[in-house]
């Protein structure tokens, strides 16, 4: 049994029941691999072997006196905006290098209650801004299917730990695209929830009306499975939401006959690579074969203002969340100055790398005297033109299939010194996060021997639809827990 | 919509980032790219369209107003860069 790093959440769950191997077996199989790995991955910014073997014991005393979760007992990853008690916590910034969390976050309590064991703390680009992690302040990941080519981000790591086996599922966070970008790019199962049903507490906040923390895993079952043990009401985040939630793993292994699915022909515009284009449109043919009701008729006009809208709020929202870090309180700072305020702006000018200082500029400007009514009140009320022509789509259809990403995974240094290029990668993902709609990425074939990922939305709250569609899509298909052949 | 240099200097110092002349050529220039490729939601009809500010219709949330434990002064302390007494330490605010 050396290579239980291979297994799913799911298969290594009833392996640790059967009593074949058990959870210490299982995570030190997942750390050799680490050992093994991560020196050309770069999926972690710091590794806690000593917490994940204890955390895994625990989990054997757990799953000995028959109490255990699905998830007792599972290595993950957390990705490193997600503070744990004890455990350094960065956001991939060198201004928090060396804060050390004072408290949990709620999902890491919900993982923890659960019995999951904690592997390390996934690299990210820098507060979750980027679509590479090219812009973490510990250097990039790299992508385990081509070792010269991003993992996409900002949860890069999260993805390319899952992809390389240096962990089973991983949590991830998503803001216009940051676990379904990477997702794709890496072959895994990434899901975006509804705003308001994952709660925020203990996040390092970016973008408020859309941070999400959400799963990723190696198959749909594994993503339901961790998105079921996070979701629900926190009283210390008031915009969860309050109503009771279905069981997602109730949607796995239905038939999706008669499932109304519209493809938004504005989602097909050039720059999407031709065998990007070729494997969604095989992935539109088996949906089909399902006896899904495809119609590629449908038509979202908005879709392509969803760029600026999004690049204006998330900034503006950046600006004001990332006013906090002063040097006074935590995190780095720069006392050389002689006044207080010269210490804040050397603080932040040596503490943020230049893609945080970009979107803080950027936001600083929409929010100021003058710009406000021209660029974020104008921002948000696209913003509700987006959501409406949404609403009025999902009145005709259950969920909406697109492409995650335009692209496969690109080469490191490739879009580094042109902004706006990679802005562009995220042109698939950032409607549905504008709206707050959940949205899932999967697998659906290779272009040139890297992943294609296909996307599906639902409406508010309505994972399961999204969940249910994406298991028989992966059923019907060849691509469940395919890992690169990283050697 | 192009940012000159002192545009750029201003934002900066309402965001608190001291700048270098090098960023600021190099900032005016990528910010003005960006802000170019905005221009077009200026064109979109907006009359009479409410803002969203939050997806969801949840708004004034309340809950009762119960005392619960803190954090303490030591742990609240433990990531000061500089403390002194049990406060946090900064240069003097006032001139």
């Amino acid at each position: 049994m050396t290579d239980l790093w291979r297994l799913t959440a799911h298969e290594a769950h009833e392996g640790l029941r059967a009593r074949q191997f058990t959870s210490v077996e299982l995570t030190q199989a997942v750390l050799d691999r680490v050992a093994a790995v991560e020196a050309r991955v770069h999926a972690y910014i710091t590794v806690t072997a000593d917490v994940a073997i204890e955390q895994a014991r625990e989990a054997d005393v757990k799953l000995a006196t028959g109490s255990a979760t699905p998830l007792t007992g599972i290595p993950m990853a957390v990705k490193d905006l997600i503070v744990t008690k004890g455990v350094r916590t960065t956001a991939g910034s060198r201004i928090l290098e060396n804060f050390i969390p004072p408290y949990d976050s709620h999902v890491y309590e919900c993982v923890r209650r659960a019995g999951a064991v904690m592997v390390g703390k996934s690299n990210m680009d820098e507060f979750a801004m980027g679509s590479s992690t090219e812009h973490s302040a510990f250097g990039p990941s790299h992508n385990p299917w081509d070792e010269a080519r991003v993992p996409g981000g900002s949860s890069g790591g999260s993805a390319a730990a899952v992809a390389a086996g240096e962990c089973l599922v991983s949590l991830g966070s998503d803001t216009g695209g940051s676990i379904r970008q990477p997702a794709a790019l890496c072959g895994v199962v990434g899901l975006d929830p509804t705003y308001g049903r994952v709660s925020r507490f203990g996040i390092v906040a970016f973008g408020s009306s859309l941070d999400q923390v959400g799963p990723i895993g190696r198959d749909v079952e594994d993503v339901a499975t961790l998105l079921d043990c996070i979701s629900g009401h926190d009283p210390r985040d008031s915009t969860t939401n309050p109503e009771p939630l279905p069981d997602l793993r109730h949607y796995l292994g239905r038939d999706v006959r008669g499932m109304r699915v519209g493809v938004p022909r504005e989602y097909f515009v050039e720059g999407m690579e031709p065998g990007v284009r070729a494997r969604i449109d095989e992935a539109l043919k088996l949906l089909e074969g399902l006896g899904c009701e495809v119609d590629t008729s449908l038509s979202l006009p908005s879709t392509e203002h969803a760029l600026a809208v999004y690049y204006i709020i998330a900034p503006s929202e950046a600006s004001a969340n990332l006013a906090r870090y002063d040097g006074v309180k935590y995190g780095f700072s720069d006392r050389t100055g002689t006044t207080m305020w010269q210490n804040m702006e050397e603080t932040r000018a040596h503490g943020f790398g230049n893609e945080v200082k970009r979107r803080i500029m950027l936001g600083t400007y929409a929010l100021s005297a003058g710009y406000y009514d021209a660029y974020y009140l104008k921002a948000q009320k696209v913003r509700t033109l987006i959501n409406a022509e949404f609403q009025a789509a999902f009145a005709k259809y259950d969920v909406i299939v697109t492409p995650t990403s335009p692209t496969v995974a690109f080469p490191i240094g490739a879009k580094i010194d042109d902004p706006y290029a990679m802005y562009l990668n995220d042109v698939y993902t950032l409607p549905s996060s504008v709206a707050g709609l959940p949205a899932l990425s999967l697998p659906c074939g290779l272009s040139e021997g890297l992943p294609v990922g296909l996307q599906i939305v639902g409406n508010f709250f309505d994972e399961g639809r999204v969940i249910m569609l994406a298991d028989a899509f992966e059923r019907a298909g060849k691509w469940a827990n395919c890992l690169p052949d990283l050697a | 919509m192009a940012l000159t240099n002192h545009d750029v200097l201003h934002i900066a110092h309402l965001a608190r980032i001291s700048l270098t002349d090098a960023e600021v050529e190099k900032f005016a220039v990528q910010l003005s790219g960006i802000l170019d490729h905005f221009a077009a939601l200026a064109a979109v009809p907006t009359e009479g369209v409410e803002p969203t500010a939050h997806p969801l219709p949840l708004s004034n949330v309340m809950r009762e107003d119960e005392v619960a434990s803190s954090l303490s002064r030591h742990e609240v302390l433990a990531n000061a860069p500089q403390q002194e007494d049990g406060y946090f330490r900064v240069r003097g605010v006032l001139e």
